[in-house]
């Protein structure tokens, strides 16, 4: 914001955000500033009027563009959408859907499908609501066409260890380059038939959700004792802070090993750019300042053979929020994770708080981060071999070169030595692995969220399996 | 559970460290906080720290950081083989100075004291700034002549090393205030410089390295510090900190300190190991064309500021693109 303010370049707020208080009753249509024409819906960005055309035509571009920019997402394709329920999720699906259904040259190519996470036994809702989410959401995918996945949080207490290790790299036709991966693809479209306005990308009609190889119908939830596992897992967890952060992680892996397994490539997730600049600003304050191009960039490429890609990134959340209301965007929404009453809010919710706040008084506060965080460069945030990989996040360990104080937050007193001060009642269960043994395979801000987990018996068999492994 | 004990004597904690949650007893407390100031001052440390036989001026302030600073370095010196010398700076900031300076005074045991003034060195003082700036910030005037009135004092006293008193959270509220503002030259340079390297391949730096010891201490742990050894000093905010931009990354600290203690190391690593892109590469440091301290452009900005104040157009030399002389 400082930048911004040009000529004013001091760090006061001496520049009062004039522009905002106008008089009551001096409101007025103003004319959109694309077409000069139509009057204007909304006002995007610090002060542009847009009628609801040019409007759904700019948000209609910036995705195209977004992804036309990035050259990542092949022709033929298997992509995978994330969707959340929420309204950015939401409206990137929208996205895919008017981006394939264009009979140009500028549709879309790739093969789209969505999966859609169940986290209702964390978000404490009951069966009955969940049944309700679900059934809900079950009705929007088949509408939309695509093959879908109804997957449930408690399914990643099943992932296989081999999630936590990054897939090789391999490319359907290696060597080719996007422009002649494109070009290739066109020329075998003309050759399939000419009158197939719908070749290649064909989707499956409506009601292709039953055919998709899916685990579970959508009015099955799992096992009740799966749900208890899962649940006894988020209660052993001290904060809020790490209790987000391992939902995240979860979610993530259980959406890589759907992508992994079904063979689909990428992976496409809703995140805005408010939702970036809070991520950006959440990140620092969890200690990943090594890895917050690869935390928020466009792509994200730790896993090897699935690439996560976040195409929304650019768009404000208003923006969203506007095209949602304006085209009848429908949305699933789930409910935050219950905290108690005496509990600290978490990390997340502090900057979240923060910021929206602060965007109030100063309008560029959003985009200021964000752009910000596009300097930032992902290189050596990708490990090169096992050893230097964190176990939970797969980016490099930061740790090397700081000085012993430094690292000092990230250690776990031993805990023979609690023993010994009479702090510790209940002494680690015989065979167990000390939690502290799982240190060294963490990076700074891993070791900090691990150190508020519960103990190691309450972990997900899926990373005591991987930890043991590469322990010994 | 029982009542917590100290982790090293089982007596009863005075405290529970934020870094790591470790509860101490006042005397362990002390002994702790001195042994990890004294450690990050070490051979070998990483960023590189004074060696034996240097000349390290301390920058004095009379706050709490610089008081707890100047009577660890009094204790450490013998044992450091160092020489030390106090230097204070007097800005002019009516209200806010004279009290602290006064403490300096009294509390500053055996090393010199040089006291440099804004109105001597640069012919305005902050107050004086009032009239020519208007209702603008007086930060930026302020920060920038102060860090050139230390560099001089340090020239006139010889010294090797200059010493100022930052601490963990002085640290994490710069890397949140440069991020929320974009500026990502400086983002850049604090990293750089943690890992000790200073960008200067030729060796010859024409600015007096600068060493944080106490930038591993939170401010809480400073503050009982301070009261446990009975130092005196002077916790006057500044009359124009309500205007300044950092009040906002402080206000973010306070609160993601309180959600989680750690937050506030995790920043500081987090500005560490932050990876800047290339583009708009650091300069190499030369010297100003004007008054000879150093400077990354032909001028040094407080060369700059100054021109611009004395053409009576003190906000040009605010911006981005600010008057050349």
């Amino acid at each position: 914001m400082c930048e911004a303010a040009g000529d004013d370049g001091g760090c006061g707020a001496d520049v009062g955000p004039a522009r905002r208080r106008r008089g009551a009753g001096r409101s007025y249509p103003r004319t959109c500033m694309k077409c000069g024409q139509g009057s204007a819906a909304l006002v995007i960005r610090v002060g542009d009027p847009f009628c609801r055309n040019c409007f759904r035509e700019y948000f209609m571009h910036k995705f195209r563009a977004m992804l036309g920019k990035n050259r990542i997402i092949f022709p033929g394709e298997k992509v995978l959408l994330a969707l959340s329920g929420g309204p950015v999720s939401s409206a990137m699906l929208r996205q895919v859907q008017e981006g394939l259904s264009r009979e140009t040259a500028k549709k879309l190519r790739f093969i789209p499908s969505v999966v859609y996470v169940d986290e209702g036994a964390v978000r404490g809702q009951s069966l009955a609501q969940r049944e309700q989410s679900l059934a809900r959401m079950e009705t929007l995918l088949q509408a939309t066409g695509f093959p879908y996945y109804l997957m449930h949080l408690e399914q990643a207490l099943e992932l296989p260890a081999s999630i936590l290790r990054p897939g090789p790299v391999t490319s359907s036709e290696p060597g080719l380059s996007y422009k002649e991966a494109v070009e290739g693809f066109i020329q075998q479209q003309r050759q399939k038939g000419n009158g197939d306005k719908d070749s290649g990308t064909s989707l499956p009609g409506p009601g292709s959700g039953d055919s998709a190889e899916g685990p579970l119908a959508a009015s099955r939830l799992p096992a009740a004792a799966l749900t208890q596992e899962l649940l006894k897992l988020f209660e052993a967890v001290e904060t809020p802070t790490a209790k987000e952060e391992l939902l995240q992680m979860l979610r993530i892996h259980l959406i890589l090993q759907t992508a992994r397994t079904k063979g689909y490539t990428k992976v496409m997730t809703g995140e805005s750019c408010t939702r970036v600049a809070i991520k950006l600003l959440t990140n620092l304050a969890l200690g990943r300042g090594a890895f917050l191009a690869i935390d928020t960039g466009f792509k994200d490429n730790r896993h090897g053979d699935v690439m996560v890609v976040r195409p929304m990134r650019e768009y404000m959340a208003k923006e969203i929020a506007f095209y949602n209301h304006f085209f009848d965007v429908p949305t699933v929404i789930a409910p935050p994770l219950p905290t108690k009453r005496r509990d600290k809010p978490s990390i997340h919710r502090v900057v979240e708080r923060f910021l929206l706040g602060l965007q109030e008084d100063f309008p560029s506060t959003i985009s200021t981060i964000y752009r910000t965080g596009e300097k930032l460069s992902s290189d050596r945030a990708k490990a090169t071999c096992e050893s230097q990989r964190c176990l939970l996040c797969l980016c490099a360990l930061d740790l090397d070169g700081e000085e012993e104080l430094a690292l000092e937050p990230t250690l776990i007193m031993d805990e023979l030595e609690l023993e010994r001060n009479g702090c510790c009642q209940d002494p680690p269960a015989a065979g167990a692995e000390r939690k502290s043994a799982y240190i060294p395979l963490l990076c700074y801000s891993c070791r900090l969220t691990f150190k508020e987990l519960g103990p190691v018996t309450t972990l997900p068999p899926y990373v005591r399996a991987e930890a043991q492994r590469r322990i010994h | 559970m029982p009542p917590p004990r100290c982790l090293h004597c089982s007596r009863p904690p005075a405290l529970l460290r934020p870094r790591c949650g470790s509860p101490l007893c006042r005397g362990c407390f002390v002994r702790r906080f001195e042994a990890e100031a004294l450690r990050s001052l070490a051979p070998g440390s990483r960023p590189p720290a004074p060696g034996p036989g240097a000349t390290v001026a301390v920058a004095a302030s009379g706050g709490k950081d610089s008081t707890v600073l100047s009577h660890l370095l009094q204790r450490f010196a013998p044992r450091l083989g160092w020489r030390l010398a106090l230097v204070s700076v007097d800005e002019g900031i009516a209200g806010y100075r004279e009290a602290a300076l006064a403490a300096v005074r009294r509390g500053r045991g055996s090393p010199p004291l040089l006291v440099l003034s804004h109105r001597e060195l640069f012919g305005w003082s902050v107050d004086e700034l009032g009239p020519a700036l208007g209702p603008g910030s007086r930060c930026t005037f302020c920060g920038v002549m102060r860090r050139q009135a230390l560099e001089r004092a340090a020239r006139l006293l010889a010294a090797d090393w200059i010493a100022t008193g930052h601490n963990a959270d002085d640290i994490a509220e710069t890397v949140l205030m440069n991020f929320l503002r974009g500026d990502v030259a400086r983002l850049r340079r604090t990293a750089t410089e943690a890992t000790g390297g200073t960008g200067d391949p030729t060796g010859t730096s024409r600015a007096v390295p600068r060493c944080k010891p106490l930038r591993h201490a939170y401010e809480k742990e400073i503050v009982l510090y301070a009261y446990f050894q009975g130092l005196e000093y002077v916790s006057t905010e500044c009359v124009y900190a309500p205007q300044a931009f950092r009040g906002h990354a402080r206000a973010l600290l306070k609160e993601l300190e309180a959600a989680r203690a750690p937050a506030v190391a995790a920043l500081g690593h987090s500005s560490r190991r932050l990876r800047v892109g290339a583009e708009g590469g650091g300069r190499v440091l030369g010297a100003c064309r004007r008054c000879g301290f150093a400077a990354s452009r032909e001028l040094c900005k407080a060369c700059v500021l100054l021109a611009a104040l004395e053409r009576g157009r003190p906000k040009v030399g605010l911006g981005k693109r600010a008057l050349e002389g």
